[in-house]
């Protein structure tokens, strides 16, 4: 069996239609990024992949499948007595893991001693974000879903954030399936695309799936030339 | 001190340190606001009991009861017009649990005011205290989590909605357990105030909730005192009725005011 069998998807929200039979199965050791405009339901396909909204259809996980999950954007108050490590202890006491995970765990995303012990709205934009990777690596998912984990960093930011991603898959045996708009990590890095507006418009490898008539349909005419380049790069680097 | 003082007393110091503890809660959970008027919901519970003759705790607890499952649904709702019906309903409230309440209770039921206990109640009473600590120190992890981000709690395995509910009942439960010596417009200020002292002076976890707990005991501990020493004070020509929950408030409010002289720790 594959590692997620999606089988005509269908959610509502509010009376209002915003993925429309949707199906598609992704294997083990996987990247499967998802693409679409504002609005394509991708955030909403994360939720219910994660069961945290009804819908209608079939999502099927392999067994023993442990998700861990990095949303869009936490609107937190800055002013939270919580520092990170409270945070991270939390979540090891509810899904039962030994706190000496959280050290290991933090190293690995490039926290230090002393931000583990800053409170959370003292963190900057890339570091709350590598914190809010290292949560969801707590508990030892085998599947990571991350909502546009650059959405609030500048170029560079996003540039390690995706690194990091690419290195802790590969640490950790993670499949990952994220939201991105970045063409440039799916050309390199994705195994699998899926681009999305309110029904699936393709899905395969980067390089077959995202011609320049899906990536017009998805982003209008202008992405279409980006998408060459892009593609030389890629082919650069390899 | 008779034997119904103390267990007064003794009740009204723990029940401080259950409203600094859940009132660290309410503070992170954002609910300062819902929190400080949930407790306007006890009056006219209070009034028709005080009305009809019986135990005006049980009216208060009734209609704290069916208040703190309304609030829960409005939240479970999510929409935008929790704040109006919070408005609407908490002033109106007050105005309905006014007109019930006999006038020469109405100061009492507002502001609240010594009262002598008996062993039953002072038992029942330290129960309720028991059941809201032990509540909330089994709960924590998952109300951490999802103040911080429902969102991340219910993709943790937390069943976010529930955890509300239950919170929130055992704020009304807290709000109960001030109403007796703090009345209805004043007991959501000890579950509010203290919190806001301990934010204002920690950032950790841990030491906020002990700074909240702190800094409710010792508003409680003074109030009672000034009380109980100073009932009248009077400067030149100007007497000051220094009854007991203004009293309490009052402190709570100035170690509210002084935490901003000292650094956080």
């Amino acid at each position: 069996m594959p590692l997620l069998m999606v089988r005509d998807l269908t959610v509502q929200l509010e009376g209002q239609s915003i993925i429309q039979g949707l199906t598609f199965e992704l294997e083990t050791g996987e990247i499967l990024s998802i693409l679409g405009p504002n609005g394509a339901g991708k955030t909403v396909l994360l939720k219910a992949l994660l069961n945290l909204i009804p819908y209608s259809g079939e999502i099927a996980w392999q067994q023993g499948v442990r998700l861990g999950y990095v949303p869009q954007k936490i609107d937190a108050d800055r002013h939270l007595p919580l520092t990170y490590r409270d945070l991270c202890v939390s979540k090891c006491r509810i899904v039962k893991m030994p706190v000496t995970e959280i050290d290991p765990i933090a190293r690995s995303v490039g926290l230090t001693d002393e931000m583990l012990k800053t409170p959370v709205g003292h963190l900057s934009g890339g570091q709350f974000q590598r914190g809010l990777i290292g949560f969801a690596l707590i508990g030892k998912p085998n599947v990571l879903l991350l909502d546009e984990p650059t959405s609030s960093l500048d170029e560079p930011g996003e540039e390690h954030i995706y690194e990091l991603i690419h290195r802790l898959q590969d640490q950790y045996q993670l499949a990952v399936i994220t939201v991105s708009h970045d063409l440039s990590f799916v050309y390199r890095h994705a195994t699998r695309v899926l681009c999305l507006n309110r029904r699936a418009l393709c899905m395969g490898g980067p390089q077959e799936a995202l011609t320049a008539e899906v990536l017009e349909q998805l982003y209008g005419p202008s992405y279409s030339y980006y998408r060459h380049d892009h593609v030389g790069t890629a082919g650069d680097s390899k | 001190m008779t034997a119904a003082t103390s267990f007064s007393i003794i009740l009204a110091l723990l029940t401080a340190v259950a409203t600094g503890l859940v009132g660290s809660f309410a503070l992170m959970k954002r609910m300062s606001l819902a929190g400080d008027v949930i407790s306007h919901i006890a009056l006219p519970g209070l009034g028709l009991a005080l009305l009809l003759h019986f135990n005006p705790l049980l009216g208060a607890a009734a209609t704290l009861f069916l208040g703190t499952l309304l609030i829960w649904r409005l939240q479970s709702g999510g929409t935008l017009t929790t704040d109006v019906a919070i408005g609407v309903i908490f002033t109106a409230a007050l105005a309905v649990g006014t007109l019930l309440t006999p006038s020469e209770d109405l100061i009492e039921a507002l502001f609240g005011g010594f009262q002598s206990l008996t062993l039953m109640s002072f038992s029942l009473g330290v129960l309720a205290v028991i059941a809201v600590t032990t509540f909330l120190y089994v709960s924590r992890h998952k109300l951490v989590l999802s103040m911080f981000s429902p969102e991340l709690a219910a993709a943790t395995g937390v069943n976010v909605s529930r955890l509300n509910l239950y919170y929130l009942l055992i704020f009304s439960l807290t709000v109960l357990l001030g109403l007796r010596f703090l009345g209805a417009l004043l007991v959501g200020a000890l579950i509010i105030i203290p919190a806001a002292t301990g934010r204002q002076l920690t950032h950790t976890l841990t030491r906020f909730l002990i700074a909240s707990s702190v800094a409710s005991l010792v508003s409680v501990g003074i109030g009672f005192a000034i009380n109980r020493f100073y009932s009248q004070l009077t400067i030149g020509s100007v007497t000051l009725n220094l009854s007991l929950g203004p009293a309490i408030i009052s402190v709570a409010t100035l170690l509210f005011l002084l935490s901003f002289l000292k650094r956080k720790t």
